[in-house]
């Protein structure tokens, strides 16, 4: 080990120099391999941009889904009648210009495209983001802007997604619910939600759709480039209205009904 | 003051690392968390032992070369300060403070704290310039800058390339730095005829090398400039009109 108060000879520098340059070249982090150029849209899939863009249109097509299935699903405390007139009505939506259900199915097919979309960017902007950093701090991380919402994406994901199969077999095919009847979303609903375990699961899963939405439809506004000091401050307002509104009007209907506040 | 380090020491670059706890004894307030670092290697030079590697340079702040995750924070606890401007009276007697090096897989570390950045070049040179014009200098002010402009393309510009913002993004992400030095270009009127080439090429060369950006803002909250967020949303912008501006290259029939 050479003392800091020796003078170094020229011979001693140029073997320091030589051997920083051997640690140079010998250091570095490997390499990327370049990819091909692909057709426009593919390229544009490709970049991490480009998927978060895609999250943020499927996320906004999300947004106005879940927003309207709440409002149409609330008609449960207007009665029977109310929300059995609004089904049939969804099913008959563009007569008679379209025939019976394509408006639906046409309404259907962009949310579970969003939905596929929404799914397969998260998935593979995860795995880049793995690849980013394979050795992980070896000390505590003390995060300061990240919030709850933000760092539980991933999860709060998989909950929405294993909830919407569950939904879907609870009050669209029935498979999950043995009181089942086609056509009468009110005496479903019902009986659904009587049963507190059922309940719980709605509740669980609205909430979590809340907080996944918090963080979601304020980050939108930054993957879209949509960012202008006039309104900047509006994203985080709209975001925590909207997750509100969600979570206030969806965990009503399982709370309400399973604790007996309304009753058929 | 009394403070107890613990800090990692790892031999070179394919060789293990670990902490190392190094108590260090009448640590003067008034020292930066960089001259704490000189005291310890002086002593453990004088005691025979490989003195700690990190990286420093300028010391004030504006070159970027000092890096070092204190206590899970890029840079540490003070906010908008780089680790070669914190001082030790931000710490309370006794502390106990543990230092790691950035750690992202375009950031290999060379040995103890230092690690190699060059990913950052890769990005500068994949678009990082304007095309200077030959001959002689143009007058000032020649070129007309808005106020406002200037002051975005100043507060983007102020990037010293630490990677403070890569080493503090959960998903170990390059954007603070790469939106910095694309938009002080794009903003002005001088980056203008290479902006669209410039954001592909650079975001691509990016993408290379680290993650992708989930909006933490933990990368705002770590940059020893307070560089804004605002500016990756601005590169998000021109990154998607430039895919789309690519189409329109009209009349160019091959
Ligand atoms: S040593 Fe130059 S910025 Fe810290």
């Amino acid at each position: 080990m050479t003392r800091l108060d020796e003078t170094l000879s020229t011979e001693d520098q140029r073997e320091d120099a030589d051997a920083a340059d051997r640690l140079l070249r010998s250091t570095g982090p490997p390499v990327p391999p370049t990819k091909r150029a692909v057709p426009f849209p593919l390229q544009f899939w490709r970049s991490g941009i480009g998927k978060k863009w895609a999250m943020a249109v499927s996320g906004i097509v999300l947004l106005g889904y879940v927003f309207a299935h709440m409002v149409g699903n609330l008609k449960v405390f207007l009665g029977r009648h109310q929300i059995n007139t609004y089904g049939a009505w969804l099913r008959t939506l563009g007569e008679p210009a379209f025939p019976r259900t394509v408006v639906l199915w046409g309404l259907r097919t962009a949310v579970i495209a969003a939905f596929f979309i929404h799914i397969v960017a998260a998935y593979q902007l995860t795995r880049m983001n793995r690849r980013a950093r394979p050795v992980r701090y070896q000390s505590k991380r003390d995060y300061v802007a990240a919030n709850y919402a933000s760092r539980t994406m991933r999860w709060t994901g998989v909950i929405i997604g294993l909830f919407v199969i569950f939904h879907l077999m609870d009050l669209t095919w029935g498979t999950a619910n043995p009181h089942f009847v086609r056509g009468d979303p009110y005496d479903n609903l019902f009986y659904s939600f009587d049963q507190v375990p059922v309940a719980v699961a709605y509740i669980v899963a609205n909430i979590a759709l809340g907080i996944h939405i918090f963080h979601g439809a304020w980050s939108m506004f930054q993957s879209l480039g949509w960012n202008n000091p006039r309104y900047n401050r509006w994203r985080r307002w709209f975001a925590s209205a909207f997750a509100g509104v969600i979570i206030v009007g969806n965990v009503s209907m399982p709370l309400l009904i399973t604790t007996g506040a309304v009753t058929r | 003051m009394h403070v107890t380090l613990e800090v990692w020491r790892q031999p070179g670059p394919d060789t293990a690392g670990r902490f190392v706890t190094y108590p260090v004894d009448d640590v003067s307030p008034d020292m930066s968390f960089l001259e704490l670092f000189d005291v310890l290697n002086e002593q453990l030079i004088k005691a025979g032992d490989e003195p700690i590697a990190f990286d420093h340079d300028c010391r004030e702040g504006i070159c970027g070369s000092c890096s070092m995750m204190i206590n899970g924070r890029a840079h540490g606890p003070e906010r908008g300060t780089a680790t070669c401007q914190l001082h030790m009276r931000k710490f309370s007697d006794g502390a106990h403070i543990t230092v790691e090096p950035w750690r992202a897989a375009a950031f290999p570390v060379i040995k103890d704290l230092c690690v190699d950045r060059a990913a950052f070049d890769r990005i500068i040179e994949a678009g990082g310039y304007i095309t200077a014009p030959t001959g002689g200098a143009r007058d000032a002010n020649e070129i007309l800058v808005p106020k406002s402009a200037a002051d975005a393309a100043m507060d983007a510009a102020a990037c010293i390339g630490c990677g403070a913002c890569v080493a503090a993004c959960p998903n170990g992400a390059a954007q603070l730095f790469t939106s910095a030095k694309i938009q002080h270009l794009n903003l002005l009127p001088q980056g203008q005829p290479e902006r669209w080439e410039r954001v592909i090429n650079m975001v691509d060369e990016m993408e290379r090398w680290f993650g992708s950006c989930t909006n933490h803002g933990e990368c705002e909250a770590a940059c020893p400039k307070d560089i804004s967020l605002d500016f990756i949303a601005l590169m998000n912008r021109d990154y998607v009109k430039a895919q789309f501006k690519q189409r329109r290259l009209a009349g160019q029939r091959r």
